[in-house]
């Protein structure tokens, strides 16, 4: 059994990288808006689906006017993903704007209510353009990508199988990687993810120290919804078609990828996310071998959530999380 | 010459006064301390004064520029730093980045210059990151620069947070019970420190303190606060002997007694 399991291993490693990498991306905006407001934004995963949208318009619109063909297919991808993710980062910004700031004050239940609202609207606001336009809700964009790579990852070790991917599985990592190294340096190394850390610790002191509270959790907003919007693209452009419920069940995801790693801890909700998706592939890959064929692939969410459970009892802060002090 | 005016300042929480028509002149490059028992009004007089707080009736002027309705990050901007009576350093956070947070409104870099980590950016960050340290050695703390805030001595974290407040080039600084806890030994480093701060950062200080010894010394004019009320002011020495300031503090008939 042992063997069976190990010859998954290297297609587990690259599926499970890609999935987790874009459950990463998106717990990123759970949990810089968590840090900061100590808001769970649940309208994130609908962020995230809005700009799947919007990557797949503006790709259709593009090929309408004969540029998919012509300009190579990484360049329009590029292009794509800039145009989605200042697109979303402004509907992210525009959403705290109108929608959480007038009740940061409230209790904390309210802004969470007004958030599932939020991520109501956005579904169907999307649902109705999309059927104005192309009168159905479920949307096939085209496809950039086609090419297939194959790992021999028998070369390396006998008992390993072959790996192969979709060349736009191997962008939707490197992308990921790249947003989330970005991300870090800018929260660690420049001036505004500074101002940001210490409005997360303590705002009304950040306020005296200079900083304008309000531009940071703008500024928040913008990033956090920036990068969820271009995972949309990617998910866009790696499977295909889509429809505006998409963002549930991945929000859903992407959320307990930041609680495994510890809400509010930028570097855990890179980890939880990648870890989330291994151990979701590894499930699909080998439950039915693993319990003697009873539960099937399609069992690899409670899988995956039984371990987020038994993870949580041990470490309920998460992997990367501090345990909670009262403030003084 | 004076640097900050302070009109007729009232402040009412619902039914209950914490501040009663305070006013008080500062002399530029002056030490002022506020005193009075607990519950006089002082940390309520100082929120006034950062913003943290709007009074409900009276005028603040600084440089003879109105603070009334700037925000707490605008009223920083215009030059008022401060500490905290319960420290409020951003613990989780290195000794380092605390004073380069302090220095937040004079790191230019846009966002656009940070998302294509232009040359200049870069200089800049280093540009900053040498004077944080210069304000770090200043106050002693040099060597810990690494560490995280909550990790310091008490007297250490009461340093950081005034090094902090210097990395926002304040022309008036207000230091909250900077005293607090410390043993003489380290009051009389403050002290000292405080003086030093005063004349190379051409600074004005205002500071609330219980400890007297430490005010005595070190200020110039004291203005004194009882249920919200100025109820004296002037130089140490008046104030020292000042029946109605000994009342507030030791009760009616300490005078007679004494």
């Amino acid at each position: 059994m042992l063997n069976e399991i190990l010859q998954t291993i290297p297609q587990v490693v690259i599926d499970g990288l890609t999935l987790g990498a874009v459950y990463a991306v998106i717990a990123l905006g759970y949990t810089m808006v968590y840090g900061i407001l100590e808001l769970i934004n649940f309208a994130h995963g609908e962020i995230f689906m809005s700009g799947a949208f919007i990557g797949t318009a503006i790709l259709i619109v593009l090929t309408g006017m004969g540029w998919v063909s012509a300009v190579p297919a990484i360049v329009m991808l590029i292009t794509v993903l800039v145009l989605t993710a200042v697109l979303t980062g402004l509907l992210g910004m525009g959403i705290e704007r109108v929608a959480y700031r007038p009740l940061r004050n409230a209790p904390r239940l309210i802004p969470l209510i007004t958030a599932i609202g939020i991520s109501f609207l956005l579904q169907d606001i999307v649902r109705f353009i999309a059927e104005l336009q192309k009168g159905n809700y479920i949307v096939t964009g085209p496809n950039l990508f086609k090419d297939q790579i194959s790992i021999k990852a028998s070369s390396i070790s006998a008992i390993f199988n072959d790996a192969s991917i979709k060349t736009s599985f191997v962008i939707v990592l490197v992308t990921a990687v790249i947003m989330m190294i970005g991300l870090d340096i800018f929260v660690n190394r420049t001036k505004w993810g500074m101002a940001m850390r210490a409005v997360a610790q303590d705002r009304e002191t950040a306020s005296l120290m200079t900083v304008n509270v309000n531009k940071v959790i703008s500024i928040t907003f913008f990033i956090g919804s920036a990068l969820g919007g271009a995972t949309g693209v990617l998910f866009a452009v790696q499977y295909g078609t889509i429809d505006p419920y998409i963002g549930f069940i991945l929000g859903l995801k992407a959320f307990t990828a930041a609680v495994l790693g510890g809400i509010g801890n930028i570097r855990g909700a890179m980890l939880g996310g990648l870890l989330l998706g291994l151990l979701e592939m590894f499930a699909s890959a080998n439950l039915t071998l693993l319990s003697g064929g009873v539960f099937g692939a399609e069992y690899k969410d409670v899988f995956a959530f039984a371990i987020l459970i038994i993870v949580l009892l041990f470490k309920p802060e998460g992997l990367l999380g501090k345990p909670v002090t009262e403030k003084v | 010459m004076s640097i900050l005016e302070v009109q007729n300042l009232t402040k009412k929480f619902g039914g209950i006064t914490a501040n009663q028509d305070v006013s008080m002149t500062v002399e530029k490059n002056s030490i002022t301390a506020v005193i009075g028992p607990n519950g006089a009004g002082k940390t309520t007089f100082f929120n006034m004064i950062t913003g943290v707080y709007q009074p409900t009736t009276g005028m603040i002027l600084l440089e003879n520029e109105k603070l009334i309705g700037l925000k707490p990050h605008e009223v920083s901007k215009k030059g008022i730093a401060r500490t905290f009576q319960n420290i409020r350093l951003f613990s989780e956070m290195s000794v380092l980045e605390n004073v380069l947070v302090g220095m937040h409104t004079h790191i230019k870099a846009g966002l656009v210059g940070i998302l294509f980590n232009l040359p200049a950016i870069r200089k800049e960050e280093k540009a900053s990151e040498v004077k944080a340290y210069q304000l770090l050695e200043y106050v002693g703390l040099a060597p810990l620069l690494n560490e995280k805030a909550c990790n310091l001595s008490y007297g250490a974290q009461r340093r950081l947070e005034i090094a902090r407040a210097l990395a926002a080039k304040p022309k008036v600084l207000l230091l909250d019970e900077p005293a607090a806890g410390m043993n003489p030994k380290e009051t009389n480093e403050l002290t000292q420190l405080i003086k030093r701060i005063r004349h190379e950062y051409n600074l004005t200080v205002i500071l609330i303190e219980h400890d007297m010894k430490l005010v005595m010394e070190i200020s110039e004019h004291i203005v004194v606060l009882d249920h919200g009320e100025k109820i004296a002011e002037g130089k140490p020495e008046d104030i020292r002997n000042n029946p109605k300031v000994i009342e507030a503090y030791l009760g009616t008939g300490a005078v007679q007694a004494g």
